[in-house]
């Protein structure tokens, strides 16, 4: 009797959740799977898909366009995370007291970028950055500087895919700092007031442990957003000047899809995905590690 | 200093970065209303000395707006409807039954994180084409209906809900399938709206599918449309009709947030949701 009742709910769990595992099986393990098989092959998305090994791993790892690549988003990435996570606790240390007229106002302004999508991010700021008649330039020329051939640098080029990324990406991790700020009980900073502890050390000793938790998930979010930036540079720089601001997706889709070098753009695909596996790894490890002390 | 001092302080401190992440919106908007004549010329004005609405008749009149529009209303209302359907589905047996299976699917969903399409957007694109839906709308619907933040939100909502809810129901002799439709769907219209507003942005935003399975003009998402204006180069680029489009495609976007903003951030502040 007990066993036919559960039965019948294991018919209901499965139908319940079987349009997701459908979506599932079909646009996201398939591909996976049929990316690896794409890796070994010499597949030009038309006619020729032969099987050939290791050729495509061989022949990227002395490719120096794909290198210079990796290394830019690797770049971006290093730049990007703690500027990102400065950016955002920053603000969040400013704006979390409710109290103080005008935060929760300001709140809501900072989170509203992160509600655009990557390509009205890049038009903003390539209206911005715009090397005749953008504004910035022309702030530049009112305090008496030069202007700047923002998108003819590669140095300029990659601070503004900084500047929009942090302009656009840190409203949410604000929220989740403020969130993690507001479990902080109250008489530990006073406790330290009492003891003498200055603001800084009242930073360090209570906030920044208490928002580890938090801080683990943040960071991993940011690599991980990090590796698939696309459109918003795309539209931003188009890549360039060259390629110096031409990241990982961008070449993963040129190759793809515009050179029709699917076999080897899947190679590139599987050794980004090899690293955020690596990168997920890490912080999990670090993350436990941190927990048992 | 006393603290009224040190709270104005903070006031003016708060306002400073209201105007830094406030501007670069404002700006543009500002910019879409300014004559040609005004857009490249010295000395720059922030409100428009002579405003004009000619880029907007461009971007409705000459440029294929409502086509555009419509297609990226169809795309979103569609899979945004389905999304909450099959999350608020799925998030329900992942919270209220035990099943080998459910916690296998469980983690297999927790492990697409890891593999964003964006990196496998070559077999995502032999699949699409496989099925016969590229350059079809639906090839941007279907991919997209599955969303793992959504069944998140939604099996966290059902793991609250006690469990005598459920016993008591089936004491009383309802199907399983009842019980979701009459109790359980109903209880969750706060989870429901929430990510049917985060669906909305997530889809009208979404250029990844469309640039996967788009590729005749007439079929474009507004998204798609921006971009293939944006990426002409900068001799060509027509900016007065790139700034009005812009703002015309955020438009749906800032008046969901003005209506639900408190909504909006409090869950993103709970969940972690990325807008």
């Amino acid at each position: 009797m007990r066993k036919r009742k559960t039965d019948r709910y294991f018919k209901w769990a499965l139908l319940f959740c079987t349009p997701n595992i459908i979506l599932f099986v079909i646009f996201f393990l398939i591909p996976a799977v049929i990316g690896v098989w794409f890796s070994f092959t010499n597949y030009n998305g038309l006619n020729r898909l032969d099987f050939i090994g290791l050729d495509n791993y061989t022949r990227i790892f002395s490719d120096s366009e794909y290198f210079s690549v990796l290394l830019n988003t690797i770049k971006f990435t290093i730049v990007n995370v703690p500027v990102g996570y400065i950016v955002a606790l920053g603000l969040a240390l400013i704006l979390c007291n409710d109290k103080i007229r005008g935060n929760s106002i300001t709140r809501i302004l900072i989170y509203w970028p992160t509600l655009l999508s990557s390509i009205m991010v890049g038009v903003t700021w390539k209206w911005l950055f715009s090397e005749s008649f953008g504004f910035v330039n022309y702030f530049l020329i009112v305090a008496g500087l030069e202007p700047v051939k923002w998108f003819s640098n590669p140095v300029s080029a990659f601070i503004t895919t900084i500047v929009a990324t942090a302009w656009s990406g840190c409203g949410v991790n604000m929220l989740i700092f403020i969130g993690a700020l507001k479990q902080i009980p109250v008489d530990q900073y006073e406790a330290a007031r009492i003891d003498g502890a200055s603001p800084w050390q009242q930073f360090r000793v209570i906030t920044l442990p208490a928002l580890k938790p938090v801080s683990y998930m943040v960071i991993l979010l940011s690599i991980v957003n990090s590796f698939k930036v696309f459109a918003m540079p795309l539209t931003l720089t188009n890549g360039g000047p060259g390629t110096a601001t031409t990241y990982m997706i961008q070449y993963i889709y040129q190759t793809g899809f515009e050179r029709l070098n699917v076999g080897y753009s899947s190679a590139a695909s599987m050794i980004m995905f090899v690293l955020l596996m690596i990168v997920s790894f890490v912080q999990t490890r670090l993350n436990a590690k941190s927990e048992r002390e | 200093m006393t603290i009224r001092h040190t709270n104005a302080l903070k006031s003016v401190v708060s306002l400073f970065f209201a105007v830094i992440w406030a501007f670069p919106v404002i700006w543009m908007i500002l910019s879409s209303f300014k004559p040609g004549s005004e857009l490249f010329s010295y000395p720059l004005h922030l409100f428009p000395q002579d405003w004009t609405l000619a880029n907007f008749e461009k971007s409705l009149g000459s440029f294929d707006f409502m086509r555009y529009t419509m297609n990226s209303l169809f795309v979103t209302v569609v899979a945004s409807i389905f999304t909450v359907l099959f999350s608020c589905m799925c998030g329900f047996a992942l919270a209220k039954y035990r099943y080998r299976f459910l916690s296998v699917f469980f983690m297999a969903l927790l492990s697409t994180t890891m593999l964003p399409t964006e990196i496998i957007m070559s077999p995502s694109f032999t699949v699409i084409n496989v099925l016969g839906l590229y350059n079809s709308l639906w090839g941007c619907i279907l991919p997209a209906i599955g969303s793992m933040t959504g069944i998140f939100l939604m099996r966290q909502f059902f793991v609250s809900v006690p469990d005598d809810f459920l016993e008591a129901a089936r004491i009383d002799g309802a199907s399983e399938g009842k019980i979701f439709i009459r109790i359980m769907f109903p209880i969750c219209a706060s989870q429901v709206a929430i990510l049917s507003i985060f669906s909305f942005r997530w889809r009208w935003n979404d250029y990844i599918w469309p640039l996967i399975s788009l590729y005749s003009k007439e079929k474009y998402t507004l998204q798609m449309a921006l971009r293939s204006i944006s990426a002409s180069d900068s001799v060509s680029l027509d900016w007065g009709l790139l700034l009005a489009t812009s703002v015309l495609t955020m438009l749906p976007i800032l008046v969901i947030f003005v209506i639900f903003n408190k909504k909006i951030m409090s869950s993103s502040m709970s969940s972690g949701i990325k807008g």
